[in-house]
């Protein structure tokens, strides 16, 4: 997640979550987010809610923050349930960060057991974690997938040396391969994540990196394009003029590239920037995000959603953790959609889906809109005329153009 | 040395022998108002505790540009070997687009003061009024101001001021209207030298008016100088061009507040309120009379502002449409030269064509809108009035592209200037250069003194309308001045150049270019908005075009990515946002067709590279 938080509302203290939240609560899936704010190293790109060992000390350690994670944990049972909300078991359980897997497999599997205790688990539940190819070993991944881990999601980013360089990942591309058997022998579902536009790659890197990821044959494969954020240490390098700028033509031309090569490797895509082998290998946690499931955000920083309530953590894990050993909630601040937002936030959201948006829920000048979108190629006529707006190739590489086109004025 | 004089000279009842009236002919920056303001000090009308910088400068912004637009008369008793004379300082417009104003003002007087910078010499626009006073037989007191600067060289400029008047040198006075440095000389050569006025206090009143202004309280104050008879209050004024009559409510001099008189007599000058609201009932150069005792001839010199340059002024927002209608109805009130109709544009919606005298009228008149009425405006390229006449005989006045006949053409006549430029010697190749690309013709060139030139030429208007100036300061190190003046008409070899975005038209992008420099804009403006308009989902081909044939050509390519590839762990109220923020960016934009055009790039094609940024608010 970013560094900033939006502005909002304040979120009261005891975390308490306004009566429409639990409208219609027992027919959506809940889910769980454990975000674990640690890394070894910072990446020259990423501007998440993270902090390496030196940064961090007292209750905010790496050490403490299992038990302070579980202590939310609790604190969101209790809160839902004082809210009104019916008991849910989770569905979804997806660990993120920072890296997840620099916290002992252990702590990990603790603060899992922890959720499990309260909540209960969905039978087929999915539960993710996000992976490092330089931290996780056969045994750590076995202890995961005996604690009931089911999926995980190796940062590989490229298989490229002087690419991984400009993005500061330490790991060794050779060393891909054997985490992915790894997870496999401990009955891990794998997926590969990629990132594209690197000042410096090509396209033949690209390729290289697509090749080489397509041939450790995941299930899933998330392909982002590199965003420069402000105040990374990447858009400084860019601003001086040490790295060339991003040029959103050659994200265009790697978009195509990817979605031809994952395609011919028999993955499809169900969202903008992923790729399935078959649609039960989706990733459930994130399709949840789009479809505006439930979930509760566990962590500094960490976003929740419920029930058209949207709120987040504080940032800093100092912060956080005072927060919680004090007994109050970690809530920062937070917003309660109206009808005429969740329908922005909606067709926003399920505009990138292959599942596509209805049609009919567009209102007029919207579905006029529809013809013209058809007419520009950016939406696939056939769905359309079935009554689901679904994006073309050309129209997902301009997703966002197409929603406000969609939107009223 | 003269002390203040001990008792001031009663309005009304002032033999004109011990009047004197006189203006200042100054540039821009020379130190006129200063200059002013110590005069005012000094002959004791206003006290040096209420002295405010540049008295005189009513509006801001002729304050903070220094700059004088509305003139003033200002009567102040100064005494000379014991007689208390009255002297009335006419302040005059200081810029090159207000002549006639100027000219009005020095017929008004016996005679000018040339104040010239010690440090800059004289300038184009001071040349011009000079030759202006000479013409009207004034006589000139040369003065060299900012004497006490350190870069100040009054013995090189006080040759250049003698060579250009006739007379010595060592006659030059030298003053600083900043330590009040022979101000008090001055006034005294003011009594001494000035003739004074002479008039027939028997005849039937004429009175010419040399300047009016609209006072929110008062109506209209017009400025008057007597020249033949008396006038008094309650008494009923006739204009003699407009045959209008009025009741004069109220006559009187400033000094500088309006004071109330018993009338104002042969040489006078003062003002006049007659409960008027708008100043094109009291025109600057008419002549008012007693309406009981006609004259019957009025004075000479009468004319009526003309306006020059004509643009089309756009609210940013459509939805400021009648703050801008209203808003020009007011300057109006105060500005005899503004001209105004409502306008359409496809491409910058509803707005008005507002005719100028000229760029600076255009460029306050516009700050004014945005400052005092808090609007934000487009303007489109200036243009000038073209003579069209057609095949059938037929003849159209032009003064915007978009009116310019499609059918047949049998001749087009634009307006001309006759130009004079002062610049050191050095950059008269570079001027010349600068003319000859404008389409100018030569008329003659002379030194004023060792190192400095004044070139003459004969240019078409539209060439030095929209960034002449601006060049032609970049081109002499800021040293060069220009002064112009109408100077009839020419037959031009004219095209009208059209731009199109995706074939349509965009009518705010429209010129009227000679012939010859048709390609050079086709090329200029294409090029411009190709860097300006932002790519869109389809490919946006910018043709330039006279007619049906295309002339330049350039294409946007079509943005090929615009979808954030990441939701940052459910971070949706972020992304959420950001949609707001570009459908508000949308909302900013000018739908051409199907083409979405930022306002920035209306604005940006429209100025010149080389013009100054006019940081706006």
């Amino acid at each position: 997640m970013p560094s900033v938080l939006p502005l909002g509302d304040p979120a009261p203290s005891d975390g308490l979550l306004p009566p429409q939240a639990a409208d219609g609560a027992a027919d959506r899936a809940f889910g769980l987010y454990v975000h674990i704010p640690f890394c070894a190293v910072r990446c020259g790109y990423c501007d998440f809610n993270t902090y390496t060992a030196t940064e961090l000390g007292g209750g905010a350690s790496q050490d403490a923050y299992a038990s302070t994670a579980i202590s939310e944990v609790r604190l969101a049972a209790e809160v839902l349930k004082t809210s009104g909300l019916p008991d849910r078991r989770m569905s979804t359980v997806f660990f993120g960060g920072g890296t997840p897997t620099l916290l002992p497999a252990e702590d990990l599997a603790r603060i899992l057991g922890a959720a499990i205790e309260v909540w209960g688990l969905e039978p087929g539940a999915e539960v993710t974690t996000e992976a490092n190819p330089d931290s996780v070993t056969p045994e750590s991944l076995q202890l995961l997938a005996d604690a009931g881990f089911t999926r995980v999601s190796f940062g590989m980013q490229s298989a490229v040396p002087h690419v991984l360089k400009v993005l500061d990942r330490t790991h060794t591309p050779s060393r891909v391969p054997q985490v992915v058997r790894w997870a496999r022998e401990a009955g891990l579902a794998v997926s590969l994540d990629l990132i594209y536009g690197t000042p410096g790659e090509s396209l033949a890197d690209w390729r290289y990196s697509l090749e080489t990821a397509l041939s450790y044959e995941p299930d899933h494969i998330s392909a982002y394009a590199l965003i420069v954020e402000d105040g990374t240490k990447l858009a400084a390098q860019i601003r001086r003029g040490e790295v060339p700028g991003i040029d959103d033509d050659d994200h265009a031309d790697k978009y195509e590239l990817a979605d031809q090569l994952i395609g011919e490797a028999g993955l499809s895509w169900y969202e903008v920037s992923n790729w399935a082998r078959t649609p039960e290998q989706a990733c459930r946690h994130n399709l949840a995000y789009w479809r505006g499931d439930d979930w509760w955000g566990i962590g500094p920083g960490a976003h929740s959603h419920v029930g058209g309530v949207r709120w987040w953590n504080v940032k800093h894990p100092t912060a956080y953790a005072g927060r919680l050993s004090g007994g109050v909630s970690p809530a920062a601040g937070r917003e309660t959609l109206d009808a005429e937002t969740r329908n922005v936030e909606r067709v926003m959201l399920e505009a990138r889906l292959s599942s596509g948006l209805d049609v009919s829920g567009l209102g007029t000048s919207g579905q006029h809109a529809v013809a013209g979108l058809i007419a520009d190629g950016l939406v696939d006529p056939v769905s359309a005329f079935r009554g689901r707006l679904v994006l073309t190739l050309k129209g997902r590489l301009l997703a966002d153009a197409v929603v406000r086109r969609i939107l009223p004025d | 040395m003269s002390p203040m004089a001990r008792t001031a000279p009663v309005p009304a009842a002032t033999d004109p022998a011990i009047i004197r009236n006189f203006c200042i002919i100054a540039h821009i920056d020379h130190g006129k108002s200063t200059l002013a303001d110590r005069m005012l000090q000094y002959t004791g009308v206003v006290q040096s505790r209420d002295m405010k910088a540049q008295y005189l400068d009513r509006m801001d912004i002729e304050r903070e540009r220094g700059i004088t637009i509305k003139s003033q008369a200002v009567r102040m008793p100064w005494e000379v070997e014991g007689t208390s004379y009255a002297l009335n300082m006419i302040d005059t417009p200081g810029h090159v687009d207000f002549t006639y104003e100027v000219s009005r003002s020095l017929a008004a007087c016996e005679g000018a003061v040339l104040l010239v910078d010690a440090a800059q010499g004289i300038e184009a626009q001071t040349l011009a009024n000079l030759y202006l006073a000479m013409e009207n037989n004034l006589t000139i007191i040369p003065v060299l101001n900012k004497i006490d600067l350190p870069a100040a060289q009054p013995e090189k400029y006080a040759e250049e001021l003698a060579n250009l008047i006739g007379g010595d040198p060592d006659d030059v006075l030298r003053v600083s209207g900043k330590t009040g440095m022979g101000v008090e000389v001055l006034l005294d050569k003011i009594v001494r030298d000035l003739p004074a006025p002479v008039g027939d206090p028997n005849a039937p009143a004429r009175a010419m008016i040399f300047d009016s202004v609209y006072d929110t309280y008062r109506g209209v104050v017009t400025y008057v100088r007597v020249v033949d008879g008396m006038l008094h209050p309650r008494e009923r004024i006739q204009m003699m061009s407009t045959r209008a009559t009025h009741e004069l409510l109220e006559i009187g001099v400033s000094s500088p507040e309006p004071t109330p008189s018993k009338g104002l007599g042969v040489g006078e000058v003062g003002y006049l309120i007659t409960g008027v609201k708008d100043v094109r009932l009291s025109k600057v150069g008419d002549t008012v009379t007693n309406l009981a005792k006609p004259a019957s001839q009025s004075l000479p010199g009468y004319a009526d502002a003309k306006p020059m340059v004509f643009s089309g002024l756009y609210p940013l927002d459509g939805t400021d449409y009648p703050v801008l209608r209203d808003a020009l109805e007011k300057l109006m009130l105060n500005d005899a030269a503004l001209v105004y109709q409502p306008e359409t544009s496809a491409a910058l919606g509803f707005g008005f064509r507002v005719g100028f005298l000229g760029l600076l009228h255009l460029e306050i008149t516009r700050e004014r809108l945005e400052r005092e009425y808090k609007l934000d405006l487009i303007s489109t390229a200036p243009n000038v009035e073209y003579e069209v006449t057609l095949e059938d005989k037929k003849v159209v006045h032009v003064t915007n592209p978009s009116e310019y006949p499609t059918g047949k053409v049998a001749e087009v006549r634009e307006p001309m200037v006759s130009a004079t430029i002062l610049a050191p010697n050095e950059f008269v190749g570079a001027i010349m250069e600068l003319c000859q690309s404008r389409r100018g013709v030569m008329g003659g060139m002379d030194y004023l003194s060792e190192d400095r030139v004044e070139i003459r030429y004969r240019l078409p208007l539209a060439e030095i309308v929209f960034d002449f100036f601006d060049i032609l300061k970049s081109k002499t190190r800021g040293y060069g001045s220009l002064d112009w003046k109408a100077d009839g008409d020419q037959v031009a070899d004219l095209v009208k150049v059209d731009i199109m975005l995706q074939g349509e038209q965009v009518d705010a992008f429209s010129a009227i270019t000679h012939r010859e420099k048709a390609y050079a804009y086709g090329v200029m403006m294409t090029g411009k908005l190709r860097e300006l308009i932002p790519r869109q989902q389809f490919e946006v081909p910018i043709q330039a075009a006279i007619g049906s044939r295309i002339i330049a050509r350039e294409s946007i390519r079509a943005i090929r990515k615009d979808v954030l590839a990441k939701c940052y762990g459910g971070d949706i109220s972020r992304k959420r946002k950001l949609l707001e923020k570009q459908k508000e960016g949308k909302k900013r934009m000018k739908m051409v067709g199907r083409v979405e055009v930022p306002q920035e790039a209306f604005i940006a094609a429209l100025t010149t590279d080389e013009s100054k940024d006019k940081a706006k608010k």
